[in-house]
């Protein structure tokens, strides 16, 4: 089955392609990218006015099945992802039971083969149940299609198995991705420390809680030579420690998502539960700095911490509702404004959503080269929307977003080679 | 300079203009003088129902409002924690449902979730009156210690007031700092350096961690309760050093001015916060503050429960 | 404040304006009002033959007012001074719930005891009647006096409770529709009573 994107503006930063082009696919691949294409095709996707790049790939989401069902499945998720433009999500373990064995990693991408809408690609648990304690079976977890650790939800508060999960990642080639949380910093905190904190009574946890960690975990990263990737980075004391490492060739890579360039610890007034997330939104220093370092390159991607919750839990005292906000469906117009404001060119942003988080875990992605899988994402920078509850894929609405006017969405979604998204509608 | 009472809820002093707070000031001098009466109750709430939902333990608050209700001639129920049914995992939202479904017109809460007075005003009809939201506010204390204040000192505008102890973990001087402010009081806050907040400057108050060194300059000493399990939270090694450094005893008291006078919420941990001879000695306005606290709130509820809801 | 329409005298203007503005009807001017309260303190201290056992209550605002004038007068007559309360009736009026904008809550001082005394409650305006009855509950809730009288400047009519004043400055009879504003020097810019077109 051949199909031709065409009129598209294609951004492959791989491959440096930042002009109108047209992409060939064949079955699974992509055949050819060129200026003009005159084969026979059975299908034309009219990419008129819009931006044509690899599928994006959110690489830090929670799904919340098995245990959660209520909050998301992998069904509801990789709609809402697929919604949201991705061609590629990266399921935490945290959920109940943790997904720490080999046959977790099969049966979350059965069901994912099963549904056919878009890749997934697990991340297994560090050490079992995310306790902390023992590691878990690395070999076995990528022979069952892991593509990374990570005890998200948790940080790894012991150096030493910290250090010996770097280690033994080495052989396997999986990069460890870790939540910075120092939990006696953390303490009883529920928002970010600070004047808003005080003003609010709510006990706040302070940045040096991320970077405390973060100082300790580059640290162990240049000690065993092991590769580590720093999730949802907050705040600018963490970024400078960062920023530094990488300047001295550490093997670091580090993510953020759309509301820490977005949102500050104001959002919290009100004791609004949907500003409420773990790592918490911070100051406006700390949004610069986000900006900037994506800008540098000292954040290499952009994910979302994707973290549904039901209303009745959210709909709660602030100190009692969980951590978490949605993301998936909104971050593509969130980080396209980015570029917006020029902190990033397209094909930078392309980047961070695309080509490094396939990098950093080692699947081959985030192009457009002939022969590669044809995972491609087609949006319209110029699409003006709403985000309304009602209308989210997701089975939580839990965003600081509802409501607001966002410019920028993905119209059409190929994955594999399957056009699974045409004119905004999932058809599978 | 007529300004009207538009609130069904009272939640903080934060939101508070200047004139709200004097008008509810000025209508507690006169439920004051209804507690003077030898029929200490007027009919301006009869046939209204209140309801006391206190989560966590207090008799004086309770009692107070509880007094302060019947006064206006009101009926008023407690729900207290602990045969509350949230000690059953029911929650806030839907205790509070079940309550306003018996046409209870206003609701006292104090619950230990910084902001569940707001959230609880958000979620029902009824009024709410905030008696302490976790670390937050206790918006009457706040008032009732503004009127004892300007009762003996005559005026606000340049008092100079000092909050002593732990301020991290109070509401009432979050309440005491939005209404003093508001008034033209100067605060400081004085405590241990691990008991002040973060960047409390910013609510326009100064900061000194040595009460030897300002306790000359102030004419009010607010002295705040300290809760004894702080100790196991690494905020200050033992009560003896607590006492030693921030306890107003009457060796501290000969620095201070002959017309200070000394405050605290109650209950007082004795030889603690404040000596004995202090709390019963003539700079105390302790029992005042209990007296003054009935008539603000006569005033807090004759004003929110009356607006419609 | 105003006088009749005719007084000003603009013909052409008449006609236009007739159909706008509100006409005030001045019904007592200050040498009146003074005259009337004279007049009321005689009549009150030869009702209770002089100023043995009683005091006056006044009901705020303007029953204040009206009561430390009623009291100088009387005092300049039995050259003794007569107690002087002051009373507040928001707080127990019957329609608290039903007013859109909330009452201010004034001052109420009686430092004198109610019991056995005859107490003559003044008011500026008589008009419904329950106003006055608020302020009997409140009195009876302070003591019991032996008789309480009742001395008002205006009466109105319109009562809508068996209630009756003892002692009055003038009797105009109004429409339901007209407001009656009562305004002393002490309060407001000048002494007068004046009647309002409301509709």
């Amino acid at each position: 089955m051949k199909v031709l994107i065409k009129n598209g503006h294609v951004v492959d930063p791989k491959n440096k392609i930042d002009e109108l082009m047209s992409v060939l696919i064949e079955d699974r691949h992509i055949k050819k990218v060129a200026k003009t294409i005159s084969e026979k095709t059975d299908k034309e996707i009219d990419a008129k006015g819009k931006i044509v790049c690899p599928g994006l790939i959110d690489m830090h989401v929670h799904l919340r099945q098995p245990g959660h069902e209520y909050k998301e499945n992998i069904e509801s998720g990789l709609r809402a992802a697929l919604k949201g433009g991705f061609t590629g999500v990266c399921p935490m373990p945290n959920t109940n039971p943790v997904a720490d064995s080999r046959s977790d990693m099969e049966f979350m991408r059965g069901e994912a083969g099963r549904l056919g809408l878009i890749n997934l690609w697990p991340i297994g648990a560090v050490t079992l149940k995310e306790e902390g304690k023992e590691l878990t079976e690395f070999g076995e977890l990528k022979k069952g299609g892991a593509v990374g650790l990570s005890d998200d939800g948790q940080p790894i508060s012991d150096s030493n198995i910290l250090r010996r999960a770097l280690e033994y990642a080495k052989k396997f080639n999986l990069v460890i991705m870790v939540h910075c949380q120092d939990e006696g910093l953390f303490c009883d905190g529920c928002m970010n420390e600070g004047a808003v904190s005080t003003r609010l009574g709510i006990l706040g946890i302070p940045a040096e809680a991320e970077s405390v960690e973060v100082s300790r975990d580059i640290q162990l990263a240049d000690l065993t030579g092991g590769r580590l990737h720093f999730c949802h980075i907050s705040s600018q004391k963490s970024l400078n420690l960062i920023r530094e490492a990488k300047t001295h060739g550490s093997r670091v890579t580090a993510e953020t998502c759309p509301h820490y360039f977005h949102l500050t610890d104001e959002a919290v007034l009100h004791y609004n539960t949907h500003a409420k997330m773990n790592p918490p939104l911070r100051t406006q220093e700390d949004v610069d700095a986000v900006k900037k370092a994506l800008k540098d390159n000292v954040l290499d991607a952009i994910a979302t911490d994707h973290a549904p919750h039901s209303e009745s839990e959210k709909d709660a005292e602030f100190d009692k509702a969980p951590f978490g906000i949605i993301g998936l469906e909104t971050s593509l117009p969130l980080s396209l404004k980015l570029v917006e404001e020029k902190i990033l060119t397209l094909s930078d942003l392309v980047r961070k959503m695309s080509l490094n988080p396939a990098e950093i875990l080692k699947v081959d992605r985030g192009h457009l080269s002939e022969g590669a899988v044809a995972d491609i994402t087609i949006f319209d920078l110029k699409l003006e929307w709403t985000v309304e509850k009602e209308k989210l894929e997701s089975k939580s609405k839990n965003s600081p977003f509802l409501g607001w006017k966002m410019k920028g969405k993905a119209t059409d979604v190929i994955v594999q080679g399957k056009y699974v998204l045409q004119n905004e509608e999932i058809r599978i | 300079m007529e300004v009207r009472w538009t609130r069904k809820d009272l939640l903080s002093l934060e939101e508070l203009s200047k004139e709200e707070i004097e008008l509810i000031l000025q209508t507690a001098e006169s439920f004051k003088e209804v507690s003077s009466r030898e029929i200490k109750k007027v009919p301006a709430l009869r046939g209204k129902t209140i309801a006391n939902l206190f989560f966590e333990p207090s008799t004086r608050t309770r009692t107070s409002f509880e007094i302060a209700a019947k006064r206006l001639s009101a009926d008023i129920v407690n729900f207290s924690s602990s045969d509350s049914s949230t000690s059953k995992g029911e929650s806030l939202r839907d205790t509070a449902k079940n309550i306003e479904a018996m046409h209870v017109d206003t609701i006292v809460m104090r619950h230990s979730s910084s902001g569940s007075a707001e959230y609880l005003a958000r979620s029902i009809r009824a009024g709410v009156v905030n008696a302490g939201d976790g670390i937050h506010e206790h918006p009457t204390q706040g008032l009732l210690d503004i009127f004892t204040i300007r009762e003996r000192k005559k005026k606000l505008e340049w008092i100079k007031v000092c909050l002593v102890g732990d301020i991290l973990h109070s509401r009432v001087a979050r309440s005491n700092i939005w209404g003093l402010k508001k008034l033209g009081a100067k605060i400081t806050v004085c405590g241990p350096p691990t008991l002040i907040p973060t960047k409390i400057e910013e609510l326009g108050v100064e900061v000194c961690y040595d009460l030897d060194k300002i306790i000359g300059e102030q004419d009010v000493l607010n002295i705040l309760r300290i809760q004894l399990e702080r100790q196991k939270g690494a905020f200050f090694p033992s009560i003896r050093e607590y006492a030693a450094e921030y306890g107003i005893s009457k060796e501290r008291m000969k620095k201070a001015k002959p017309d200070v006078i000394i405050m605290h919420p109650g209950p007082v941990n004795r030889g603690v916060e404040l000596a004995s001879e202090v709390a019963d000695g003539d700079r105390s306005v302790i029992l005042d503050q209990v007296t003054n606290g009935v008539a603000v709130r006569m005033a807090v509820l004759f004003l929110t429960t009356l607006v419609e809801r | 404040m105003g006088f009749f329409f005719a007084a000003l005298g603009a013909d052409e203007s008449a006609d236009a304006l007739v159909a706008d503005i509100a006409m005030d009807k001045l019904i007592l001017d200050a040498p009146s009002i003074d005259r009337s309260v004279a007049r009321m303190a005689h009549e009150i201290l030869e009702k209770n033959k002089g100023v043995e056992g009683l005091a006056l209550v006044g009901i705020q605002t303007r029953g204040v007012t009206l009561a430390k004038r009623l009291a100088d007068a009387m005092e300049s007559i039995v050259h003794a001074k007569v107690p002087l309360g002051i009373l507040d009736i928001n707080l127990y009026r019957d329609d608290l719930t039903r007013v859109s904008e909330q009452p201010i809550i004034r001052k109420t001082e009686i430092n004198f005891d109610l019991d056995n005394k005859i107490i003559v409650l003044v008011d500026d305006v008589l008009y419904t009647g329950r106003t006055i009855r608020s302020a009997l509950d409140a009195l009876i809730d302070f003591g019991r006096p032996k008789r309480i009288e009742l001395a008002v400047l205006i009466d109105r009519g319109h009562r809508e409770l068996p209630i009756r004043a003892d002692f009055v400055g003038k009797n105009i009879p109004t429409r339901e529709e007209e407001l009656v504003h009562v305004h002393f020097k002490e309060t407001d810019s000048k002494d007068e009573v004046v009647v309002e077109d409301g509709s």
